[in-house]
């Protein structure tokens, strides 16, 4: 018998092994399933309900008719005002751990922190809001006061994957910038941020997926049930397409079976949308590499 | 290509050490390094990875400070002036030149690459740019190769040329002092011989340190040399004295003669 | 010594704009980054403030911990019982577990060690528009699909039920352990698993007896993350869990979880009321938990992330 005849142990340990892989590729197909059919499920039942009016116009007969335009709306405002907020402070974060940050306790603080402003939950990031922007701010319940809420709950996506894209330039090229006494910042503004910045934008879209689909922190600090106008000023308070759709699947009485489904399915469509986008972006990122 | 107003004499000490040592969190990597280097020198250090080479270039043009974990003690005075002393530390970089081991084409075009120094150091004009340019790439024996694509990216070159546009990025920093570090450990033998005649040229108007791994080619290139082993400098001289056996420790010749390494 | 040559230099090193731009810009950014702490400690200090006088005078630790009955808004007596707010949490979060982990863990395994090229790359795609399904929209699978679901095939009368909630919150929590873990077996270098197949083990072996054992901190810390958000979600909770205050006596019990509590009635309290500070503690007791459960998980991926 040579050393590489199949022995009755090898072939044992071969079909564990195969065993074993499949039941982990069924796991991992049970994992996703779910994704499929719920939005399957969403597009047969929730199609039918949408069409130009439910984009357009305002709910009507309490919430029972009509669409869901101020709530599509207040979203818009509510994400780019977050933005406005949260992406320059958290590029800033993430130039100054990637670019500066020395290793010591500091920075194990800080990136602490930023684990944790991401593992909080999000109904105390509402309590949060309502009492350091609602409250103590004066800002009332009000599309400013839910902006910063959500800007600082989100911050951690854009430090994190704005860390990454500056952190995938090599070192080498800091270096030889460096040592043609170009400063620090001159670095980062001439060769860090040009190569980062797709990786950047990658990140600010999965941001706007993950402030579009937020309910609990606006719940208490700027979003409302219903409100026959749309808002006026940042100061004013507003619907939102996520509180939307919590407020007719649960909270009002007679409302066809389609209208949450459309509603869900516009919210989602808009979140996979984004996220969609924003793998399709990193993807012909990585095949268009300059070094 | 000398900034300052009167000419250097050609015994004029250029880099000054004394008593420099360098560890990374405590851990020795160079102790107790004394020498000098004259204006218009090409300067060897011999010895094999890991001897405190590369760390005697970043000493020099104060890398420590960027470099977390790196500190020196000692003394550096560059043009007779301590470099601990400096108080804008990119404006003593910028009178040195550096070129790494492994060849970095910044991920611009070969225009930008060679552009960026003067660039940053406030130079506007696509005029005087495109001078600069020019010159450096031709000194350091690129132009004609990329003449007619400066605007292809530079990191995209292959090592050897990458390894010259690095030469002519140094250069446009119109330096003083050029070190090179193991330049030819990704350079095909060709390239090495041009960048060595590169080297010979610039001797004329700048001093070079040339670290290299390959003891022939200080032998034929510097005009002193210093072997470096296990973090000391075991000796330094004249290098036809290093070669012919005319050392004061038996460890060199050794060396240099191929016993260990 | 040419002292002529000194000066000139001493006149170079003059400190500029561009140093002077530089310094300015590593201040901004160092304050961009220590956010972060302000924002974390100021979390704590407002959700303290405002649930201050409540934690300071009407709240009894006994009370809030040990008895179930939570009446804010009784006539004759209000309690603050959270005993069965936290059991209905616990039991949620213990539900998802049971799902998350083994699923998630063999995932994680699949497409970490099994799965190559274009299937696994589609397969981290999809894992991730998973995570990006937003919590209303999962409650109101939970709500509609699911709650129909549970009535038809276990004939019970109601499908709002820690079942329900357990399910939806362990494929929510999923994502997030699968990424982390397969980060983590990821993280095990190379040549360990080339030595053991070098020594003839087949793959599995290798898996069971080098990269588990390797990868074991981080797997840990995926669980935790995994623990820490199933914990903290709301919004889901609030609409599959049947929202409903009950010590749970199986998974088909209906139950009520902390987070929804706030949530469903912060919106009618008082600004100052007993009732409302009740629930800002509420919220310090979530943000301390959390906290602890991602310091705990920082700590134990350290150990491989450490290099």
């Amino acid at each position: 018998m040579t050393m590489f005849a199949k022995t009755e142990h090898n072939v044992r340990c071969y079909a564990t092994e195969k065993r074993w892989k499949a039941l982990f590729l069924l796991m991992t197909a049970l994992l996703i399933l779910p994704v499929l059919v719920i939005l399957t499920l969403l597009i047969v039942r929730g199609g039918p309900a949408i069409s130009w009016e439910f984009l357009t116009a305002f709910p009507i007969k309490g919430m029972t008719e009509g669409g869901v335009f101020p709530a599509l709306l207040g979203t818009i405002f509510l994400v780019s005002l977050a933005l406005v907020f949260s992406v320059p402070l958290g590029i800033a974060a993430a130039i100054y751990l990637s670019e500066y940050a020395p290793d010591n306790v500091l920075t194990r603080i800080i990136n602490l922190a930023i684990i944790n402003l991401a593992g909080v939950p999000s109904i105390v990031h509402a309590l949060f809001g309502l009492g350091a922007f609602v409250l103590f701010a004066g800002f009332g319940t009000s599309i400013l006061a839910a902006s910063l809420t959500l800007a600082i709950m989100t911050l951690p996506v854009v430090i994190i994957a704005t860390k990454e894209s500056l952190q995938s330039v090599p070192h080498a090229f800091r270096e030889a910038c460096w040592s043609m006494g170009a400063t620090r910042w001159q670095t980062i503004r001439r060769i860090v941020l040009p190569n980062a910045v797709s990786g950047i934008l990658t990140g600010v879209i999965l941001e706007v997926s993950r402030t579009a689909g937020e309910t609990a922190p606006i719940m208490f600090t700027g979003a409302a049930f219903f409100l026959p106008f749309l808002p006026e000023s940042v100061y004013d308070q507003t619907m939102a397409l996520s509180l939307h759709l919590f407020v007719v699947a649960t909270q009002v009485p007679n409302v066809p079976e389609d209208l949450p489904y459309g509603v869900a399915l516009l919210l989602i469509g808009l979140v996979l949308t984004m996220n969609a986008l924003s793998i399709g972006f990193r993807i012909r990122l990585r095949n268009k590499k300059k070094w | 290509m000398n900034n300052l107003s009167t000419p250097l004499s050609n015994d004029h000490v250029m880099l000054a050490v004394n008593d420099l040592s360098i560890s990374y969190n405590g851990k020795v990597a160079l102790r107790n390094v004394t020498l000098d280097v004259k204006s218009n020198e090409i300067f060897g250090i011999i010895g094999p990875s890991g001897s405190g080479k590369t760390s005697f270039l970043k000493a020099v043009n104060r890398m420590d400070e960027l470099t977390s974990g790196m500190s020196t003690s000692g003394e550096i005075r560059f043009h007779g002036y301590d470099t601990s002393k400096w108080r804008n530390l990119y404006s003593l970089r910028k009178r040195i030149g550096v070129v790494f081991p492994l060849p970095t084409g910044l991920p611009l075009s070969i225009y930008e690459n060679v552009a960026f120094s003067p660039r940053i150091s406030g130079v506007r004009h696509k005029v005087d740019l495109d001078e600069i340019v020019e010159k450096c790439l031709r000194r350091a024996a690129l132009w004609n190769e990329v003449k007619d694509r400066l605007s292809s990216l530079g990191s995209l070159l292959s090592g050897g040329q990458q390894q010259r546009l690095t030469i002519a990025r140094a250069l446009s920093q119109d330096p003083d002092l050029l070190m090179l570090d193991e330049f030819s450990i990704a350079v095909d033998p060709v390239t090495t011989m041009r960048i060595e005649d590169v080297l010979k040229e610039l001797k004329n108007e700048l001093s070079i340190i040339l670290v290299t791994n390959l003891v022939q080619q200080a032998e034929r290139l510097a005009d002193r040399t210093a072997f470096f082993l296990n973090g000391e400098m075991v000796e330094v001289g004249k290098t036809e004295d290093i070669f012919e056996g005319k050392t004061s420790d038996s460890r060199t010749t050794a060396y240099v003669e191929g016993r260990f390494g | 010594m040419s002292s002529k040559a000194q000066k000139a230099m001493a006149h170079m090193d003059r400190r500029d704009l561009s140093w002077y731009v530089d310094r300015a810009v590593q201040i901004l950014m160092f304050v961009g980054g220590i956010s972060a702490i302000v924002f974390i400690i100021g979390i704590f200090v407002f959700i303290s403030k405002e649930g201050f006088s409540f934690t300071f005078g009407r709240f009894d630790i006994v009370e809030f911990f040990t008895s179930m009955n939570w009446r804010p808004t009784s006539e004759s007596r209000e309690t603050y019982g959270a005993f069965a707010l936290i059991v209905g949490t616990a039991s949620i979060t213990g539900m998802a577990m049971l799902i998350a982990i083994p699923f998630s863990l063999g995932a994680a395994i699949y497409i970490g060690e099994f799965a190559t090229g274009k299937t696994r790359e589609s397969l981290k795609v999809l894992v991730e528009l998973l995570a990006a399904i937003p919590s209303v929209v999962w409650g109101f699978i939970g709500l509609t699909i699911m709650n129909g679901l549970i009535i038809q095939l276990f004939n019970v009368p109601i499908g709002l039920n820690v079942l329900n909630a357990g399910v939806i919150l362990g494929l929510m929590a999923a994502p997030i352990m699968t990424t982390i873990a397969e980060d983590a077996l990821k993280a095990v270098p190379d040549r360990y698993r080339e030595a053991a197949e070098a020594m003839g083990a087949t793959k599995w072996q290798v898996i069971v007896k080098v990269v588990i054992p390797a990868s074991k901190n981080g797997l840990v810390s995926a669980v935790l993350l995994g623990i820490g958000r199933a914990f903290g979600e709301t919004m889901a909770v609030l609409m599959a869990s049947g929202h409903s205050i009950n010590i749970p006596g199986s998974v088909f019990d209906s139950v009520r979880a902390l987070t929804a509590t706030i949530a469903a009635e912060l919106g009618e309290t008082a600004v100052g009321s007993d009732h409302y500070g009740a629930l800002f503690t509420l919220g310090i007791f979530l943000f301390l938990i959390t906290f602890i459960i991602n310091l705990t998980a920082d700590v134990m991926v350290r150990g491989i992330r450490n290099k």
